[in-house]
């Protein structure tokens, strides 16, 4: 039996569910996926595989003791029921070990939710035919990422969630040499070799540029425009411990000068966890139902934070969708008043940043990040391109290049769906304009 | 698992082509303990194959969970059709790919497994370590955790190979945060990502002396928010081996991936400032270092006898007096690379993180041997510099070359003597020219095996684990960035 049908989960369900004795509550949380990786290197097959994988997270709970267990599932569905029967009847030997959670917070009434997005996505086949014939003569390395995946949830309170996606996601470099790349990708449900064609086609085009001899750049202020791929790597590390309530109420957050109003950001600066907006799923690995929309920051200042259900219960607030590591799934950064079309022509002279790197805090209490710029990052004079740049490292503060420092943004929001694909394949996703920044701070 | 395997292994592999299966069935049981208050343990049970088939010039992997005849057969169905679908267009001839015939076993110490303990102990464990940490009211957050994992892998090959590999690891942490006066600081046992890892039981434990580690972080946490900032300018650093292994691993390790070497790794993860004409004679530091891949360690995280494509892995030094070697590069890498540089040797080291993925070029242990040098020598020579500890924070450039690295402590060092404790210490680099900067090597007495659990790369993305154990080493003159820079 397939793992990503709604009748094997329902099995799934119902077998937890009805393992539950009075006084406990039991759920399962299915993550699976049938997935075509095709990596591609040199515009030929580096390597290609085929995953079909599921895994249950079982759980029970008596009053304030809970104890969880993930197993991997076969699609076996006899087989896997008993699998996670076996595992709930460890777990509940193990309950008398435990010690009550007084921060333990579950859902209190049934919720229910459900997506199922189809697709149209192309065999492995078709997909290895389609990219070494327009990648032909191309110095092409990339990745693709196909097929369905499950995200789904019950308990035996009642609560149902469903999420089902079928979607591709491709990205590539095309190289000139060295370290100098143009950077694509194309993402969605409904795969056409017509379209992948094009768009190696068009970055194609940008090579051109890059063979001309690179500027090479002194440590210093400079103005910059951060494309969105740049400001999605900005912004993901600002998620990294800035926005949850534990890493506020314990003083570790990055934001904490911006929470204390020792600092402020842009007016122009609008954020927002927007799971309704994102590719996320409506609802946490506890069950609870996600909130369409989070206030972060508006017109600069905090506004709210990622509360996880296990701080919602210490700190006595709310909670609102986080994952316990309180990290965002679907940043939204709303857009500014410059034309995407006319952003050369805004930054000036300066640098054009397509892409960033590597990025970590260098002083997290100050939110002073660090990164490296990569791929087709160009000096611009005079609103035209006019080199590549050899590769530099930042160390900025981001309140302060997203506040004194914020010249504006761009007009149009860029939809960037996660592709991470560590143990599984990832579903969340960011949204976010280009920026234009004076007195960038580049460092090495 | 393993029996039933080999007979359906038997049953369904293919008569008519190489075919691989490796086996993977891994438990773990991560406790965790926050304020005193225990978390919800959590258990996984995570088995399933990878098969590989290579017909008609193609070569393709399939992975299941489903360990029946039938879901074997089926997997091997999806390997051979993924085959077909990229025969005659890759960037290798699998029929190029060495022979993968070693048969034997490699079983890692444990001296006390941890699930020997009752997971009320073990809880205990953790909540006795947690307290300890509450010094202070200045602390104001505080954690320990356990990580304790066993792995089986069987190999079978169709050439007749047949490795058979157990592990133990144990890792555990604690960390603690104090805030003085509006300065927000957290140290932690040995990163806050987890930096002393090993192989083996409840032993590990007091190995890291877990027992006191509470009271010493607290302790370490208070004393940097209290402390001064780094201050910056170019001086000596003298890295200690829980920022070495950080140092090792971005600065070292990743250039020398093959993989990484002949461009596979170039969307993501990133290429390598280091190119193949380079082995051999490139000076990559100073003579005094030499570095190791020893995958014979009992203690380190990644010891084994077998590399995941079956290839037998013996300690071998990648860099000698300075000399660059050999790459970390498997069989599939070095077949491809031996086109370019016949004479080129690797060492076996193609790793997967897990059943669902296939092997690619990865880190071991990666080592930096003793030299011979006391701390107190290398403290008495430095007139101007830092002693750091613990890595917090890490970004290099794609092409593993300009770095830059934070470290949880700091401590200046004058005339020869430790002073006072510095807050947020960093510095930046070229990997290129930082290693010939090494001017002190620390002995024996100053080496320690730690590791990281979570080393990414790779398209689908794998996290590995992976050792590094290191003496104390002191770099001269070097760009040090405080916290204020």
């Amino acid at each position: 039996m397939s793992v990503v049908t709604r009748e094997y989960f329902e099995a799934l369900a119902d077998a937890v569910c009805a393992e539950a004795r009075a006084g406990e509550r039991s759920s399962v949380l299915l993550k699976a996926e049938a997935s075509d990786f095709i990596r591609f290197n040199r515009a030929a097959v580096r390597q290609a595989t085929q995953v079909q994988q599921a895994h249950a997270t079982v759980a029970l709970t008596q009053g304030l003791r809970r104890a969880e267990g993930r197993v991997a599932l076969s699609g076996q569905r006899e087989a896997d029921l008993a699998l996670l029967r076996t595992e709930l009847a460890s777990l509940r030997a193990l309950l008398p070990e435990l010690s009550d959670d007084p921060w333990l917070l579950l859902p209190e009434a049934p919720v229910r939710s459900e997506r199922h997005d189809r697709g149209a996505l192309p065999t492995a086949a078709q997909v290895v035919g389609t990219v070494t014939e327009a990648a032909r003569g191309l110095d092409f390395v990339g990745f693709h990422a196909s097929g369905p995946m499950v995200r789904a949830f019950a308990d035996s309170l009642g609560t149902r969630h469903w999420h089902h996606v079928e979607s591709f996601h491709t990205d590539w470099c095309l190289y000139h040499a060295a370290d100098k790349a143009v950077k694509t990708s194309y993402a969605g449900a409904k795969w056409s070799d017509g379209s992948f064609a094009a768009r190696v086609a068009q970055s194609a085009q940008q090579l051109t540029l890059l063979a001309r001899t690179p500027k090479v750049l002194q440590p210093g202020a400079y103005r910059a425009w951060l494309a969105p791929a740049a400001m999605a790597e900005l912004l993901g590390t600002l998620g990294w411990g800035g926005f949850g309530l534990k890493a506020r109420r314990t003083g570790t957050s990055s934001l904490m000068r911006l929470a204390h109003r020792d600092a402020v950001l842009s007016p122009q600066f609008h954020l927002f966890e927007h799971t309704a907006m994102g590719s996320a799923p409506g609802f946490t690995a506890e069950g609870f139902a996600r909130p369409a929309k989070v206030s972060l920051v508006e017109r600069g200042l905090a506004t709210g934070t990622l509360n996880s259900p296990r701080s919602a219960r210490e700190y006595g607030a709310e909670a609102n969708g986080a994952s316990p590591w309180e990290m965002p799934e679907s940043l939204s950064l709303l857009p500014g008043t410059i034309r995407d079309a006319e952003a050369m022509k805004a930054l000036g002279t300066g640098l054009w940043v397509s892409n960033l790197w590597y990025l970590n805090y260098s002083d997290r209490q100050a939110c002073r990040m660090t990164g490296m710029t990569r791929f087709a990052c160009l000096w611009v004079e005079d609103g035209e391109p006019v080199a590549p740049l050899g590769v530099m490292r930042f160390d900025d503060s981001f309140l302060r290049m997203f506040g004194e420092g914020l010249v504006g943004l761009g007009d149009r929001a860029e939809f960037i769906p996660e592709n991470g694909t560590y143990e599984e394949r990832h579903l969340g996703s960011l949204s976010t304009p280009g920026a234009l920044v004076d007195g960038w701070r580049l460092t090495l | 698992m393993i029996d039933h395997l080999e007979t359906l292994a038997a049953r369904v592999a293919p008569d008519d082509a190489r075919w691989t299966l490796r086996a993977v069935d891994e438990t773990s049981e991560t406790l965790s303990v926050r304020q005193d208050v225990a978390e919800s343990p959590q258990r996984s049970r995570d088995a399933g194959v990878m098969v590989s088939v290579a017909a008609g010039g193609g070569l393709g992997h399939a992975a299941t969970a489903d360990l029946s005849e039938a879901g074997l057969a089926d997997a091997f169905a999806r390997a051979r059709a993924m085959a077909a679908a990229v025969a005659g267009r890759m960037v290798f001839d699998p029929a190029d790919l060495p022979a993968a015939a070693e048969r034997g076993r490699y079983d890692g110490t444990v001296q006390r497994p941890v699930n020997g303990a009752p997971l009320r102990e073990r809880l205990e464990l953790l909540r006795e370590v947690c307290a300890t940490a509450a010094t202070d009211e200045r602390i104001v957050d505080r954690h320990a955790s356990l990580l304790a994992v066993q792995a089986s892998q069987l190999l079978l090959t169709s050439e007749g190979g047949r490795t058979e590999q157990h592990w133990h690891v144990t890792m555990p942490h604690v960390q603690a945060t104090a805030h003085v006066d509006g300065v927000t600081q957290t140290r932690s046992s040995a990163g806050q990502y987890n930096g002393f890892c090993q192989q083996g039981g409840l032993e590990v434990l007091e190995r890291a002396r877990f027992g006191g580690e509470g009271a010493r972080v607290a302790a370490e946490a208070l004393e940097l928010a209290m402390a001064p900032p780094c201050p910056g300018g170019e001086m000596d650093v003298l890295l200690m081996p829980d920022q070495m292994m950080l140092q090792i691993h971005e600065s070292i390790g990743h250039p020398l991936e093959l993989d990484r070497i002949l461009g596979d790794e170039r969307n993501f993860a990133g290429t390598s400032f280091v190119t193949l004409d380079m082995f051999g004679h490139y000076a990559y530091g100073s003579e005094l270092l030499n570095v190791s891949y020893d995958p014979t360690r009992s203690d380190e995280l990644a010891s084994f006898h077998f590399d995941d494509e079956g290839q037998p892995a013996r300690r071998t030094l990648l860099i000698e007096n300075g000399i660059l070697k050999r790459p970390l590069g498997g069989a599939v890498s070095l077949s491809r690379a031996r086109r370019l540089r016949p004479d080129l040797e690797g060492v076996a080291t193609s790793r997967a993180a897990g059943w669902n993925r296939a092997p690619i070029d990865r880190m071991s242990n990666l080592n930096i041997e003793p030299g011979r040098s006391t701390l107190d020598e290398m403290i008495a020579s430095i007139e101007l510099g830092v002693m750091m500890r613990t890595n917090v924070s890490w970004s290099i450039d794609d092409s593993r070359n300009k770095f830059q690295f934070g470290c949880e402590w700091g401590r200046m060092i004058r005339k020869g003597r430790l002073a006072e404790v510095v807050r947020d210490p960093g510095y930046r680099g070229i990997s290129a020219t930082f290693w010939r900067s090494l001017a002190m090597v620390g002995d024996a007495s100053t080496f320690e095996v730690m590791g990281t659990p979570n080393c990414g790369k790779g398209e689908p993305s794998q996290v590995i684990r992976v050792g590094h154990a290191s003496p104390a080493c002191k770099f001269s003159r070097v760009a040090v960035v405080g916290g204020h820079a």
